[in-house]
């Protein structure tokens, strides 16, 4: 059964103007329809958060959404997140100096999951527990998850804090 | 995997929604997808259409009705963690939903859906279950309100009708010198609870406690209200040989295990977690936080 819909909607700035199967989910959408395969797919059930994007500014999983349920919608991905001179976002740029990834599978979800904190906190600093609990959707295999911690603090933490600019391993001050 | 194929419909009213319900075969209702989205991708459930509530008005927002708060069904766990109101009116409510799943999943899921779908290891079922919560249920012959304690019929299900559509949930709000507390055990947090517990108690003169409300989720296929205790506590204030008098009253609990966390070890759980909920809301009750 093909069960063609129309969707319209804003995908990193710019409209979209689509027919799409309705089983088909949002993540596959984006990478197979328009070729944004920086949005991963890990477990597709829901767990791992690699898929994570922004639906109108709110971190949501892109396996657990229909396209069709996009429709009217505003999305971000992660190849809105660098600039067009290939500059990187802060968080990028953070994750990067940390060593925040290895193989860089969940890197997009976690950089998504970030860019809502951020703006979420609204300035305020962040503790350490506060940081772990607002990544605990993304699971990462290679990191141990300091890495990604350790940029997170650099940009959210207490400023008071000196932190260093050297990768760390295993230490978060 | 991906979702086995089925026909989506997006109605934009409640009553085109019921409609549509009454009129299709194998038809299920789709509120935020956390929980359904994951069946179909993993195929557990195949249906033939799917009716997106998305889109209905209507069913979205968060009232003080005075004696209750008013969630809309399509609400989102998240918009509820942030709601100033229900922190104040219903804080077991707030307590409990900052537990559902993540972030990620919590800006989609509603709690009209975690409600219907009454996972054993979820949350927002066993504060209804503490609370009594109304379901106010749109069907084809009108509107009707059913109190939570009839609703669940068993593992993941409920006695909804297949072309009815819960539309809201009414929280009884807090009263005076009452005290809530919600907790859960899991291996990490946001995992579904092994168990959780879900309390609600209500001081009198010299603290003596004069109502108590106690909720388990985890231990059976629905949320499972431990009446024994509730009966136990009144005519006398809390401390801890009443936390031990509790204690004593576990075993009687009917408990579903399984070779990961047997029975025993859901009891032992439901009592560690029942006289910390207890001390909590005790102390929430007389005025002081913990």
């Amino acid at each position: 059964m093909f069960d063609p819909r129309r969707v319209t909607l804003v995908v990193n700035g710019n409209p979209v103007d689509r027919m799409v199967d309705s089983r088909v989910h949002l993540a596959d959408f984006l990478r197979r329809d328009l070729k944004l395969t920086g949005t991963h797919l890990g477990c597709e059930h829901g767990v791992c958060g690699a898929c994570t994007i922004l639906v109108d500014g709110a971190s949501v999983r892109a396996c657990l959404m229909l396209a069709v349920q996009a429709d009217g919608r505003r999305i971000d991905t992660i190849e809105s997140v660098a600039g067009d001179d290939g500059i990187l976002h802060p968080i990028q740029e953070a994750l990067s100096r940390r060593h925040g990834l290895q193989c860089g599978y969940c890197t997009p979800g976690v950089v998504m999951t970030l860019l809502e904190l951020d703006r979420d906190r609204d300035g305020r600093s962040l503790s350490e527990p506060e940081i772990r609990a607002a990544l605990s959707g993304n699971l990462c295999r290679c990191t141990g998850y300091q890495g990604i911690v350790d940029a997170a603090l650099d940009l959210f933490g207490p400023k008071n804090i000196e932190t260093s600019t050297q990768p760390t391993h295993g230490s978060s001050t | 995997m991906k979702a086995p194929p089925f026909r989506y419909h997006a109605p934009a009213s409640l009553s085109e929604a019921v409609s549509l319900l009454s009129n299709l075969e194998n038809a299920r209702v789709l509120a935020g997808g956390q929980s359904l989205m994951p069946m179909l991708n993993l195929r557990v459930a195949a249906p033939d259409h799917l009716v997106d509530l998305g889109r209905v008005s209507g069913l979205t927002g968060i009232v003080d009705e005075g004696q209750s708060i008013i969630i809309g069904a399509m609400t989102t766990q998240r918009a509820v963690e942030r709601s100033a109101l229900v922190a104040r009116r219903c804080p077991l409510l707030a307590e409990a939903v900052a537990h559902v799943g993540h972030q990620q999943t919590r800006n989609r899921g509603t709690i009209g859906g975690s409600i219907c779908h009454l996972d054993p290891g979820a949350e927002l079922p066993v504060v209804a279950a503490a609370l009594d919560a109304e379901l106010r249920i749109a069907g084809p012959t009108g509107a009707r309100r059913m109190k939570f304690r009839d609703f669940p019929e068993g593992y993941l299900t409920s006695q909804l009708a297949p072309d009815e559509i819960l539309t809201h949930v009414a929280f009884p709000a807090i009263g005076a010198r009452t005290g809530s507390a919600f907790l859960e055990f899991n291996r990490r947090p946001a995992d579904f609870a092994i168990v959780s517990v879900a309390v609600q108690i209500t001081l009198g003169a010299s603290d003596i406690v004069t109502h108590a409300a106690i909720a388990f989720g985890g231990i059976q296929g629905a949320p499972v209200r431990f009446a024994k205790a509730e009966e136990a506590l009144p005519g006398r204030p809390w401390s801890a040989a009443v936390g031990e008098t509790l204690r004593r009253l576990v075993p009687e609990l009917a408990c579903d295990g399984d070779d990961l966390y047997p029975a025993d070890y859901k009891r032992d759980l439901c009592g560690s977690l029942l006289v910390r909920a207890m001390t909590k809301a005790a102390a929430r009750a007389g005025g002081r936080d913990v």
